[in-house]
């Protein structure tokens, strides 16, 4: 079925046909557990459950088990909250702007990337939510409930309740569009099970049958979805890089800020997608599927937008200079050379020099380097919104009340916990649920490797 | 003979093989009920003679719907219902209203278009396909045709033209 070109790499090795792809997704799901997936779901499990306490003692005694003082009344919560909506930029992106670029490689890859995406942003919320102190009541902070103070709105001036909408917009979003991807392979599953599992999936599957009208639709709908949700996620982080860039403390007020979060947002979305999909593909044994060339090409990906970040990073520096505006370099200078300079030159060091690295073919196309480099980008950008929050706040504009910020073991608990969450999720995800996209699978074999149409 | 209920199935192997059966199918005269492929083929809703699909109207329809009650409902609110000075804004504070509204305009446009999707092609939990031949979600794509709707042909002569077409299978598939 598959024919080798001699121009075009092919995007699926091995030459496999169609019902080998069938084959090699659906049996990951149609088997039981392996020793290995009980092992890290337990693991995954585990930390969830000791965060748990974290985040019941936050909700129990309320947002003083934080590290959080009076100067410093922004830490690791809104840190940690960018972080994840940073991580769940990718998927969105790979399967939306990718499928208007029309980037067939996306096809092996954009499945687990949304699923990724969906519980990233799952995990950012949880941060938001918690430091409301009394999330029982933030339905009323946070959406225009009529209520018994007047009624007294949600203030629609404010980018923190932008936030509120454009979260909750990309999650749904993201997720309806995740699931109309899911429903054709659903129903491949179906017509390969018996019993129990047949209900399930059929159940699943919403009826399917692979009519050409309803694929006719379903291709519509994608296209539509897809010019949709680009804007979404470019606007996700604008907004939430509006969160300080609307306020008036130095280091925050830039307006650089919303294309350099994006960046930065894809940046680590990318490393992180590789992190998930390097384990993945060797676990499940997919290496045909997500190849080298993919590997490559979104090393390319973190290349452009590390440069970005890091063009950014010293753009802002320029600027902060440039404004003869004595708050705003000192919040600069401080940044780098004051008492966080460890966490500034963490940031330089992990997000604008490591990614450089990608330029060499042999380290790029190298697994073990690549897998390295996505952690250690990642754990850059989360330096980038440390640096970013504390350092500008710590030293307020009275020196008598200038603070360090520590985070208390709370503190370290709830970011556990959002990690076991994250990781349980997608373990459940990659068990149960068909990790590539075996319909758009099937219809890239073809047409990329084929010598000619007939 | 009763529609809807019995059918000659073509089962074909290749995507382009089956963009000329279809045209030939067609072309010799016969009616084609529906075509079942495991993903989507580029051209076939065009040789099928399908028209395009009006999803798009929809959602273009409930993203206007989206926008208009964004911005309605963020006057009443801050103009209106319960006027602030909010950092010295005007009450009506269009461009801070903009956010919101496009985020609403695409939660809409987004939704209605997935759930007029879903209603048209009859996709639901509890919907029960009629699977013409389970090969067709895994590597075969199907060619269904009613007798019913093609008395004037002889069944044996539709399933030479199929057979001539390129499928590698004729079966004939009957429902209760």
């Amino acid at each position: 079925m598959q024919v080798t070109s001699s121009v075009r790499e092919p995007l699926v090795t091995g030459g496999k046909t169609y019902h080998d792809v069938t084959h090699d997704v659906s049996r990951q799901v149609e088997g039981k557990p392996t020793l290995l997936w009980f092992l890290a779901f337990l693991t995954a499990a585990g930390t969830l459950a000791i965060g748990l306490i974290a985040v019941t003692a936050t909700v129990w005694e309320g947002i003083g088990m934080w590290g959080l003082n009076k100067t410093v009344g922004w830490a690791w919560d809104i840190t940690n909250f960018v972080w994840w909506v940073g991580i769940g930029h990718a998927g969105t992106l790979i399967s939306a702007v990718l499928l208007l670029f029309r980037q067939k490689w996306r096809t092996s890859i954009n499945r687990a990337a949304e699923a990724m995406t969906i519980f990233a942003v799952i995990c950012a919320a949880m941060f938001p939510v918690l430091h409301m102190g009394r999330p029982w009541l933030g339905a009323y902070w946070a959406l225009p409930l009529p209520n018994t103070f007047g009624s007294l709105w949600v203030n629609f001036n404010s980018p923190l309740l932008w936030d509120v909408f454009a979260i909750s917009t990309y999650f749904s979003v993201s997720l309806v569009f995740w699931y109309i991807g899911l429903i054709p392979d659903f129903a491949t599953i179906r017509d390969r099970a018996t019993g129990l599992r047949k209900v399930i999936y059929g159940a699943l599957s919403f009826g399917w049958d692979g009519a050409a009208k309803t694929w006719m639709r379903y291709e519509s709908v994608s296209l539509i979805l897809a010019g949709l949700a680009t804007p979404l996620v470019l606007s996700v982080h604008t907004i939430v890089s509006f969160d300080f860039a609307t306020s008036v403390i130095p280091g925050w007020h830039t307006t650089i800020f919303p294309p350099y979060f994006v960046a930065g947002a894809i940046f680590s979305g990318f490393a992180m997608v590789l992190t998930l999909m390097i384990i993945t593909r060797k676990v499940f044994k997919l290496e045909d599927y997500i190849t080298m060339t993919h590997i490559e090409l979104m090393n390319i990906v973190i290349i452009i937008t590390g440069s970005i970040v890091g063009i950014a990073y010293i753009t802002e520096f320029f600027i902060a200079w440039y404004s003869g505006v004595e708050a705003e370099q000192y919040a600069f200078i401080n940044r780098a050379t004051g008492p966080y300079w460890w966490a500034y030159w963490s940031m330089m060091t992990c997000n604008v020099i490591s990614p450089q690295l990608f330029w060499v073919k042999k380290i790029r196309t190298s697994i073990i380097a690549t897998f390295a480099l996505s952690i250690v980008v990642n754990i850059g950008m989360w330096f980038e919104r440390f640096v970013i929050i504390v350092t500008s706040l710590h030293r307020d504009y009275l020196p008598s009340s200038w603070a360090m910020f520590y985070p208390s073991i709370t503190d370290v608990g709830v970011y556990l916990f959002t990690f076991g969450l994250f990781f349980t999720l997608f373990f459940l995800f990659a068990k149960f649920f068909p990790v590539i996209n075996m319909a758009e699978v099937k219809s890239v074999l073809k047409s990329t490797s084929a010598k000619v149409r007939k | 003979m009763e529609k809807d209920k019995n059918f000659i199935l073509g089962v074909y192997d290749d995507e382009d093989v089956l963009l000329h059966a279809v045209s030939e199918v067609r072309a010799s005269g016969v009616k084609i009920h529906e075509v079942f492929t495991p993903y989507p083929v580029h051209g076939l809703e065009d040789v099928l003679g399908y028209k395009r699909s009006r999803l798009p109207i929809a959602a273009f329809l409930f993203g206007m719907l989206g926008t208009t009650l964004a911005l309605t409902m963020q006057l009443y609110m801050m103009r209106f219902d319960w006027p602030m000075i909010i950092g010295g804004k005007d009450h009506a504070a269009i461009p801070d209203f903009i956010p919101v509204t496009f985020e609403l305009t695409v939660l809409l446009a987004a939704f209605g278009m997935v759930g007029v999707f879903m209603v048209s092609s009859n996709l639901k939990p509890w919907a029960q396909p009629r699977i013409f031949d389970l090969r067709s979600t895994d590597d075969k794509h199907i060619m269904a045709i009613d007798i019913a709707n093609n008395t004037s042909m002889e069944v044996a002569k539709i399933q030479e033209i199929l057979k001539s077409s390129g499928a590698t299978e004729v079966n004939n598939k009957s429902f209760e």
